[in-house]
């Protein structure tokens, strides 16, 4: 921050002249957002609030399809979203909790670089490949199944189980990559001064660890729950339809031929995600800001 | 950075064979007598976080060169480059990538730097524009894109904006994927190009190349790019990631690249789906392994993939 300010008392006279060229170059950038992020969301809100009769051509203002968008098989696909991301993001963050802990606290340096090498590369695998890697071990007839007769246990993938397991394939390590750094923040220093003024590790962790700790343990979460939440190709070449999901009710609704006020409802549910995942950032950016002072 | 290739080697090692159990507790007592308890605890979690991400892996590659009844057969993967639209898939792929690539670094770049140099009060609209992406989920940016390219057909049918609503939908190269890949990588290349800037003193460079008599385009081509390198290939790397492995927005607009074929041939050929599923991962595996080594040194990053490929199945 200080490089930036510096230079602007040193040549005042001389930004003056240069300043108006730079706000240029930022122009193509912001206008780019603009027209391909703004208006396609502008289009999806105003869709979503809006009835077009299709005789007349009159348009007029409607809260109908964020009405049904809250109804029936649409509110029960919300609903199904919320708790699985809810679910995937408490388990798969308490055990990337567990697994950096175990990295972090190895003393070597090498299990550590290839723990988050590792995590750095699965927390980017989700998607398609993902969900036919899974179909292939535990899919019906896939080998993990066949080899443990998984399917006598009562064992199906294509279940909200089974997308739960698939899911912490990429969220434990996202996790593991968000908080290994706010565990390298407990700095052994701490331990000792606690156990030497005479606290347990029970009071330790209580008092001093979990404090601490809190806002990237909250932010983690929340990042998982967004993850998990906006997640569809991994959902889509999996189940097709038989868990609901938001994002599978979406692409029902927009790949399908169907009218055009179910269309509009469409837009509807992704105006109720966007306000879901932006309640779910809200709490997140802010979180990360605060345990950003835990990570030097 | 010296005991990156013996204690990558080992951590792999422990990966398999759960030696963890074993090896660490030889390594630890030497320096920290004080602790075997935890070293057993760890060893546990370990080797199952280890079986948990490794049995995926293994039994997908089985499944697809094990046939019941054939016994081991390659053909999933030797018949892969004759499959119908493999090729072209990938091809158009790939073109993607490298359009959605250089867009954003097009777009990024000099956002970026104007903003390090001359504008700091930009600075913050530039950062809220470049990560607002991140907030909208992409199926809930296709419901927008949508909308907007039905506005072609319905109501811009005899204006000159028409023909560009058909142009950019044109099948052979969907322009408007790159638009949205461009969108969706923003943040990402956001991140990463203003942690390389963060790294640069970029006003004393730029004033010192100024005082020198070097041009603008001097400046940024000779002397800023250069020292960006390691940021711009991460920023590139995971721009082209992203858009490999991009299903929804594709197939939601009806267009076919990878991962969208991938899926369209699971019916018929599910063996040969999940061997591209596998072919893919490691293409995307290579790529941000060497991305996590682009930071470092020329020597590591030059072995990198070597001492860490032997981690896949």
């Amino acid at each position: 921050m200080s490089s930036t300010t510096d230079p602007r008392v040193a040549g005042g006279t001389r930004r003056r002249r240069r300043g108006p060229r730079t706000w240029l170059a930022t122009l193509p950038l912001l206008t780019f957002t603009g027209l391909c992020f703004g208006i396609p969301l502008g289009a999806m809100a105003y869709g979503a609030v809006t009835r077009t009769d299709p005789a007349s051509g009159a348009t007029r203002v409607t809260g109908e399809h964020l009405a049904r968008s809250l109804q029936g098989p649409y509110l029960g696909s919300l609903i199904g979203s919320v708790q699985l991301s809810a679910l995937t993001a408490l388990v798969g963050g308490v055990l990337g909790v567990v697994i950096a802990q175990a990295v972090v606290t190895s003393r070597s340096a090498g299990l550590r670089s290839a723990a988050l090498t590792a995590s750095g590369v699965l927390a980017n695998f989700g998607g398609v490949p993902l969900a036919f890697a899974f179909i292939a071990t535990v899919g019906i007839s896939g080998v993990v199944t066949q080899l443990a007769d998984l399917t006598e246990l009562g064992w199906n993938l294509y279940s909200f189980t089974g997308l739960t397991v698939v899911y912490l394939y990429f969220l434990i390590p996202l996790m593991v990559l968000v908080i290994a750094p706010a565990l390298d923040g407990l700095r052994p220093q701490w331990r000792e001064a606690a156990q030497s003024s005479g606290a347990t590790a029970r009071q330790f962790w209580r008092h001093v660890g979990l404090p601490v700790l809190a806002p990237s343990l909250l932010g983690g979460f929340v990042l998982l729950f967004g993850t998990a939440f906006a997640a569809h190709a991994t959902a889509a070449a999996l189940v097709g339809g038989s868990v609901p999901l938001v994002t599978l009710k979406i692409a029902d609704a927009l790949s399908g031929n169907v009218l055009t006020g179910q269309e509009n409802v469409a837009l509807a549910l992704g105006l109720d995600m966007i306000l879901i995942a932006g309640l779910v950032m809200a709490v997140y950016l802010p979180l990360q800001r605060r345990s950003a002072r835990w990570l030097r | 950075m010296a005991a990156m290739t013996p204690t990558t080697r080992y951590s792999d090692g422990a990966r398999d064979t759960g030696e963890p159990e074993t090896g660490a507790p030889a390594r630890t007592p030497a320096r920290r007598p004080r602790r075997p308890r935890p070293t057993i605890w760890r060893g546990a979690v370990l080797a199952l976080a280890g079986a948990y991400f490794l049995v995926p892996l293994v039994a997908s590659f089985v499944f697809t060169v094990h046939v019941p009844g054939h016994g081991i057969t390659f053909e999933a993967y030797t018949e892969l480059l004759s499959a119908d639209g493999f090729t072209e898939s990938l091809l158009l792929s790939l073109g993607l990538a490298a359009a959605t690539i250089a867009l954003s670094l097009l777009l990024a770049v000099p956002a970026l730097v104007a903003v390090r140099i001359g504008s700091p009060r930009l600075r913050p609209v530039v950062e809220v524009m470049c990560m607002l992406p991140l907030v909208v989920p992409p199926i809930a940016l296709v419901t927008g894109i949508t909308t907007v390219l039905r506005w072609g057909p319905e109501h811009l049918s005899r204006t000159p904006l028409y023909q560009t609503f058909i142009a950019v939908q044109n099948e052979e190269f969907p322009v408007v994927l790159v638009l949205a890949y461009t969108v969706l990588a923003l943040p990402f290349v956001y991140r990463s190009l203003d942690a390389g800037l963060r790294a640069v003193d970029v006003p004393t460079l730029v004033e010192a190349a100024r005082s020198c008599g070097a041009s603008w385009p001097h400046v940024v081509l000779r002397v800023l790019l250069p020292n960006l390198r390691a940021s711009l290939a991460g920023a590139a790397f995971l721009t082209l990631a992203l858009v490999l492995g991009e299903f929804t927005i594709a197939s939601l607009l009806g267009f076919q690249p990878f991962a969208v074929w991938i899926v369209s041939i699971s019916g018929a050929q599910a063996r040969m789906s999940v061997a591209v599923s596998i072919l893919s991962l490691l293409i995307t595996w290579l790529l941000l392994i060497a991305l996590s080594r682009a930071g470092t040194t020329p020597s590591t990053a030059a072995a990198a993939p070597a001492t860490t490929s032997r981690k896949e199945p």
